[in-house]
């Protein structure tokens, strides 16, 4: 079975986010780009069901060049190939999953992982929508799976809970922190992905439908007030927490 | 605690290829997974995180640049030093552990062992399934070993050993000593294995450095060793000089990721910390301190790099690594002092990494040759006179 794993490259999580000289973009100076990590646990299941079961991973990423840092570390975690969706301009998620959608179906692979979300614009979207152009079936949010031939059972995490659906194969999983403990690359894994080509391809062109018109700064936040130090000062703060913050 | 983002002021990551990049990361992502969570109650209770010892097998940094065909990665010297980098970010203990099992134990097997010795233990050491260690030291001879009293004679079948060794990283870990010993005058290495009758490897306790290591003498009386055990390519001195200057390379590396940590840490606190009215790290002595540190940072990555680059062209000196060793242990232990101040009280506790940095860094900038003894190598190499018997 050939098993492909979706992957995005995105800004480190502790890099400091500066908005571009353009109003509209990130400025890339001093920020370091990482394998997306929601998409770790994505390649982990991807490698777990590969070890036990067989089969074949394949990794893909849409983007430039600069993807190919993390195509390379998901090899080095042990996937087999990996192919970068050449695209210089940022595409809306509908066109990444669109690209991706018509390279998974040329690969022809039928479990395919994303991870719940890319940690850059957290749209949490693009997994879904790829299930939906393929008309795979689709489980997102997943912290535990179990795949017995082409029956699939799938934990997902759900507000204050736990919900467990059985569904099957062709399918798109999106995975959530939980679903497994991923692995680091080793140094002999590195050196074999050292060896091993990414293959480059262009997607079919596409006209994004949504057009990003400014990035923010989120506003500073004030500073706090402190009312009293003893319990003289609760009528003050239930006041205030009604009528001037309205939370109760 | 902020995650670790690495410090790289000149962009010294533009030198580094794609697998040097992911090597660091992997190796960076792995100590602050497994060592920063447990280190400092291992460093109070004075153990060994003995769990980690497979896991760093797994990840493969146990003679990580010999090849492959002995279950290793066979990676550049850049990537060899990153990793040691990382590991000493955590701790030095760590980072020694992985020293002596590279560079004492697995590489004097694979540069002077024989085939069978090589496929016996390297495959297995690799993957830390099994614990080596080296012994060359003495209690009366350090810096001069060449003095040793532990001899070698010629008995049937093998040889018997007799002496003391001091000083030795795992060794009541180990399953096999590389024990160098005099046969007949010439220093020889002998694999001395766990459990061989009249060999013991008691710990040595009561160290306020490198705590989070085991410490051990080597004791060895009438201890026969079998032909097969004796490392036949090495001859003399110089055989196990040839070990020491890799496992000087690695700490020249190592100590410049304890420097990182200490910076970090200080960096961090004096932001965080306001005295009068405003953080410590506004005030101009802290300033000061802090630019100090990072420019002592700079430099040691640019010697290391270049260091590297001149060992996988094969042009290193003995003498170019003294150099990087002398210098960033030196430094390392000033920037670990520093950051202590820096952090004022603070500093002292294990909430903090830097005071046990710098009670290692104490450790770190006297073994594998002293201060000292790196300056008279230089002083000798520059002027043509040894100030020194050698």
């Amino acid at each position: 079975m050939k098993i492909a794993v979706c992957v995005s490259h995105v800004p480190d999580t502790a890099a400091k986010i500066s908005v571009g000289s353009d109003g509209k973009s990130i400025d890339p100076s001093g920020v370091t780009y990482v394998l997306n990590p929601y998409d770790e646990f994505a390649i982990e299941e991807a490698l777990k069901i590969k070890d036990a079961q067989g089969g074949e991973v394949v990794a893909i990423s849409v983007g430039t060049d600069a993807n190919k840092e993390t195509l390379r570390k998901a090899l080095a975690m042990g996937a087999d190939s990996a192919v970068l969706l050449k695209e210089d301009k940022d595409r809306d998620s509908i066109g990444i999953a669109k690209a991706l959608a018509e390279e998974i179906k040329a690969q022809d692979a039928k479990l395919v992982f994303f991870g719940k979300q890319s940690v850059d614009f957290d749209n949490s979207i693009t997994g879904q929508v790829t299930a939906e152009l393929l008309d795979y079936n689709c489980v997102t949010v997943v912290v535990d799976l179990q795949i017995n031939g082409e029956k699939v059972t799938a934990e997902r995490e759900i507000e204050g809970g736990r919900e467990i659906v059985e569904t099957s194969l062709p399918l798109v999983i999106t995975a959530q922190k939980g679903l497994n403990e991923p692995r680091y690359a080793s140094l002999k894994g590195i050196m074999q992905a050292k060896k091993k080509t990414i293959e480059e391809k262009t997607p079919s062109p596409y006209e994004n439908m949504i057009e990003l018109v400014a990035m923010k700064r989120p506003p500073a936040k004030q500073p706090g007030k402190i009312l009293g130090e003893d319990s003289s000062a609760v009528p003050e703060l239930v006041r205030l927490l009604r009528e001037e913050a309205k939370v109760i | 605690m902020q995650k670790f983002v690495g410090v790289d002021y000149y962009n010294i990551e533009d030198l580094l290829s794609e697998e040097e990049i992911l090597v660091r990361d992997s190796v960076r992502k792995f100590i602050d997974d497994n060592v920063i969570p447990v280190i400092e109650k291992h460093y109070q209770d004075g153990t060994f995180p003995m769990d980690l010892i497979p896991k760093l097998g797994e990840l493969g940094v146990f003679g990580m640049t010999l090849p492959q065909k002995y279950g290793c990665a066979e990676m550049n010297n850049v990537a060899y030093g990153l990793a040691m980098q990382e590991l000493e970010r955590g701790d030095s203990g760590v980072r020694s552990f992985a020293s002596v099992q590279s560079a004492l134990v697995m590489y004097p097997i694979f540069t002077f062992g024989s085939d069978d010795q090589k496929e016996k233990w390297l495959p297995q050491l690799a993957a830390g399934q099994k614990i080596g260690c080296f012994g060359l030291t003495e209690p009366d001879y350090g810096s001069n070993p060449g003095g040793m009293v532990t001899k070698a004679v010629k008995t049937e079948g093998g040889y018997i050993l007799n002496g003391a060794k001091m000083w030795i990283t795992n060794g009541t870990l180990a399953d096999i000593a590389v024990v160098w010993a005099k046969l007949d005058g010439v220093v020889k290495g002998f694999l001395v294995e766990k459990g061989t009758e009249g060999f013991s490897a008691p710990e040595m306790k009561g160290k306020h450095s490198l705590r989070a290591s085991v410490t051990s003498e080597l004791i060895l009386q009438d201890v026969f060793i079998p032909e097969e055990n004796l490392l036949p390519k090495s001859d003399g001195l110089k055989s196990a000089l040839m070990c020491l200057n890799q496992a000087r390379y690695g700490i020249a590396w190592g100590v410049t990721g304890s420097m990182m940590a200490c910076y970090d840490s200080a960096l961090n606190y004096a932001k965080s910390r306001v005295q009068f009215s405003k953080p410590i790290a506004a005030y101009q002595l802290t300033q000061d301190k802090l630019v100090y540190i990072l420019t002592e940072i700079t430099k040691a990555q640019l010697l290391n790099y270049r260091l590297a680059v001149l060992k996988d062209q094969k042009k290193v000196k003995h003498t170019h690594i003294s150099m990087a060793k002398r210098n960033n242990c030196e430094k390392a232990l000033e920037i670990a002092r520093i950051a202590r101040e820096i952090l004022g009280a603070n500093g002292i506790l294990d909430e903090y990494p830097v005071m046990r940095h710098s009670a290692n860094l104490e450790s770190v900038k006297t073994y594998e040759g002293t201060h000292e003894m790196h300056t008279l190598i230089l002083g000798e190499d520059i002027t043509g006179f040894a100030s020194f018997d050698s």
